[in-house]
């Protein structure tokens, strides 16, 4: 039978180019009993339903994956994240991962720096150092990155309102490595939408917090073009209860705000679109999450076609980061968390995850050590080098059920994103408490359902057995955050004092205007200006949003 | 349920964001018959009494996954002795190791859950708080 035209059209347009400039991990791809793999799995005839809802791995609408060959090129980022106690800490702990193996960074900070105050401020009393590495000024970041070469590795930073400041870090840190901005690599989160309903570190009113998140992208187009700009996050609304369709629509609303709010203040969508990121949960459902993550992909390529008129594929493509989900480990019986986190790691890889972080089995008790993060680690290098999944693409495509399960949910989603569209887009949503309700009736209905066993937690509401072996946890010294108070006041005792007030000057300025303020931020950042410092003025000058 | 409506302030002293727990509680509490009040996030310890003596509660019920409870719980029965309200019971929940629900019930907290509690047992323990 004669070759589709469209697949020989994708064989040669689009797989052939890729694979002259980036050749396979191999020349061949055997299951173990020396059978070969194919690339792609296809249906006995191509019909027109196949090309307009699937089409191929690395084309419009990117339904079976974003790259021509997926893991066969290259395998996911394992990219665990962490962060705790202070700057040299948790760089111990980076050198330690990047040792096993693991192929970037990801920044935990504490809760401190997430919501702009720094350590000696009364409201950091108790938090410093606890969630994440305590962040107060330049010298800390200079610690944290002591000895990791920024060229080599890619960073990703989960920083949401005082976003622009960790950013501005970062580059500085890389200019005193000798690595031009130009060059780096990595992700900060920027995704400030979802911490109004989900996740809690919000600083500012919305639309300040809006204006930070374009004036990053613009900013960023110009000085870091390698960087993802933003992670448009539906983790930590399905953490905080949503299902899996409410996730997917949710965070299509936030994209389409934030791609809104840039093409409002004049970007160029096919300049700021292809740094845009996503960042997903997987939970052990493992079909309906491989479903979801292929929903995400192909509604974010029609809106960013039909909506915003973008025009290059690059910015058509939905890249994005998966955790395996926190909120169904268990405090009984921690060893089962394993098998938890290998059931959703697996669940992203089939869904053509670009980077995953697995959780480790004791972060129902507390942070994670050392040995159970390299557990989690060792969990997503068994997936890659011994399961098999990564040799071909999109392997359950074409499943009946799969894509049943995948038309059912691209429905749902599209119908409740419609419903947000019709409130006047995700901000107003917001503002009427529609996505709050709707996370928190989620959530109500799951927890009812485990109280009356309708859904089983294993070990929690059946199968229990009693457990007396101490689990070793990680616990943070209080002597951490008192160190980390003494450290920030050093830092403002031994700096150019006249050069601080002078930068902050300038920022509240050109916050009451209307510039770009990335470029004043990186100049305070440099003066050594406190993070508790820069977001003061910012808090001066926009106010505080409060729950 | 008992005949007295009771009265609990459901709580999240500190800087942690997760209220996914705290809002369970509130809402199972509210259908087993309390009135409940949730301050919502970032709350200080100082906030927290003052809402718990104006809202003149029965209980308090204070949630933190953050790891800061050790700090925080104590300092929100401080503040509400400072408001003449030591009598209020206080209760915990979170992300608390084993080896700490003993210190904090020594310093006065009267129930601390971890994770994987059912509801029943947790609105047992407010109504047995709240009784006495």
């Amino acid at each position: 039978m004669a070759k589709h035209p469209k697949l020989q059209e994708w064989e040669e347009e689009v797989l052939g180019k890729v694979l002259s400039k980036f050749p396979e991990r191999k020349k061949e791809f055997k299951t173990v009993g020396e059978l070969e793999l194919s690339r792609l799995g296809l249906p006995r005839e191509i019909d027109d339903d196949y090309l307009r809802k699937l089409g191929f791995p690395g084309q419009y609408p990117f339904t079976r994956g974003v790259q021509p060959t997926m893991y066969r090129s290259r395998l996911w980022t394992m990219r665990q994240y962490a962060g705790f106690s202070n700057a040299a800490e948790t760089n111990r702990r980076y050198r330690y991962l990047l040792e096993q193996g693991q192929t970037g960074l990801s920044v935990a900070f504490d809760l401190p720096t997430q919501i702009g105050y720094d350590s000696d401020h009364a409201m950091s009393m108790g938090e410093v150092g606890k969630v994440g590495v305590a962040i107060d000024s330049l010298a800390d970041m200079e610690a944290l990155f002591d000895q990791i070469p920024l060229e080599k590795v890619s960073t990703s930073m989960t920083i949401n309102s005082p976003a622009a400041i960790l950013l501005a870090m970062y580059v500085a840190v890389g200019e005193k490595q000798g690595v031009p901005k130009e060059k780096l690599t990595g992700t900060i989160q920027n995704e400030v939408l979802k911490e109004y309903v989900a996740r809690g570190t919000y600083i500012f009113p919305p639309k300040p917090s809006l204006r930070l998140v374009t004036n990053i992208f613009e900013w960023c187009g110009e000085n870091t073009p390698n960087f993802n700009t933003i992670s448009i996050s539906g983790y930590h609304m399905r953490e905080a209860g949503c299902t899996a369709v409410q996730e997917v629509a949710f965070t299509m609303a936030n994209g389409c705000a934030y791609v809104q709010s840039a093409l409002d203040a004049g970007l160029d969508i096919d300049k700021f679109g292809q740094r845009l990121s996503f960042f997903f949960a997987s939970t052990t459902d493992l079909l309906e999450e491989v479903a979801k993550f292929r929903v995400a992909r192909r509604m974010w390529a029609r809106l960013m076609k039909d909506r915003f008129k973008a025009k290059n594929p690059k910015s058509w493509m939905l890249r994005f980061h998966t955790q395996t989900a926190g909120h169904t480990l268990t405090a009984q019986q921690i060893d089962n968390n394993v098998v938890r986190v290998t059931l959703q790691a697996l669940a992203a890889v089939l869904g053509g995850t670009q980077s995953l972080h697995t959780n480790s089995k004791d972060e129902a008790l507390a942070l994670p050590t050392e040995d159970s993060v390299r557990t989690a680690l060792r969990t997503q290098q068994i997936i890659a080098h011994e399961s098999g999944v990564a040799n071909s693409i999109d392997v359950l495509g074409g499943s009946y059920l799969l894509e049943e399960l995948t038309d059912k949910i691209e429905q749902e989603a599209e119908a409740l994103l419609s419903k947000v569209d019709d409130m006047g887009g995700v901000v107003p949503a917001i503002e009427q408490g529609f996505i709050q309700r709707c996370i928190e009736d989620a959530s109500y209905e799951y927890q009812k359902k485990i109280e009356s066993k309708e859904r089983i937690a294993v070990g929690v509401n059946e199968f229990q057995s009693k457990e007396d072996v101490k689990v070793p946890i990680l616990r943070i010294d209080p002597e951490v955050e008192r160190a980390q108070v003494e450290g920030v006041k050093t830092v403002r005792q031994n700096r150019d004092e006249a050069k601080v007030q002078s930068a902050l000057g300038s920022l509240k300025d050109t916050a009451q205007g209307e510039g770009n303020l990335m470029p004043l931020i990186v100049d305070a950042v440099h003066a050594y200006a406190t993070i508790g410092e820069i977001s003061g003025v910012l808090r001066e000058v926009f106010g505080e949003h409060r729950d | 349920m008992a005949d007295k409506k009771y009265r609990v302030l459901i709580a999240k002293p500190g800087l942690d964001g997760h209220d996914r727990g705290a809002k369970c509680i509130a809402r199972a509490l509210r259908d087993a018959g309390f009135e409940v009040v949730y301050t919502g996030i970032r709350r200080s310890p100082e906030e927290i009494a003052v809402a718990a003596v104006q809202e003149d509660v029965d209980a308090v019920g204070l949630s933190s996954l953050s790891g800061a409870h050790l700090q925080l719980f104590p300092k929100v029965l401080e503040s509400l002795k400072k408001h003449d309200a030591a009598d209020i019971p206080v209760i915990g929940g979170g992300i608390v190791p084993d080896e700490d629900i003993a210190i904090l019930k020594e310093q006065g907290i009267q129930a601390v859950f971890t994770p994987g509690t059912s509801l029943a047992d947790i609105i047992t323990t407010f109504q047995s708080v709240c009784h006495k």
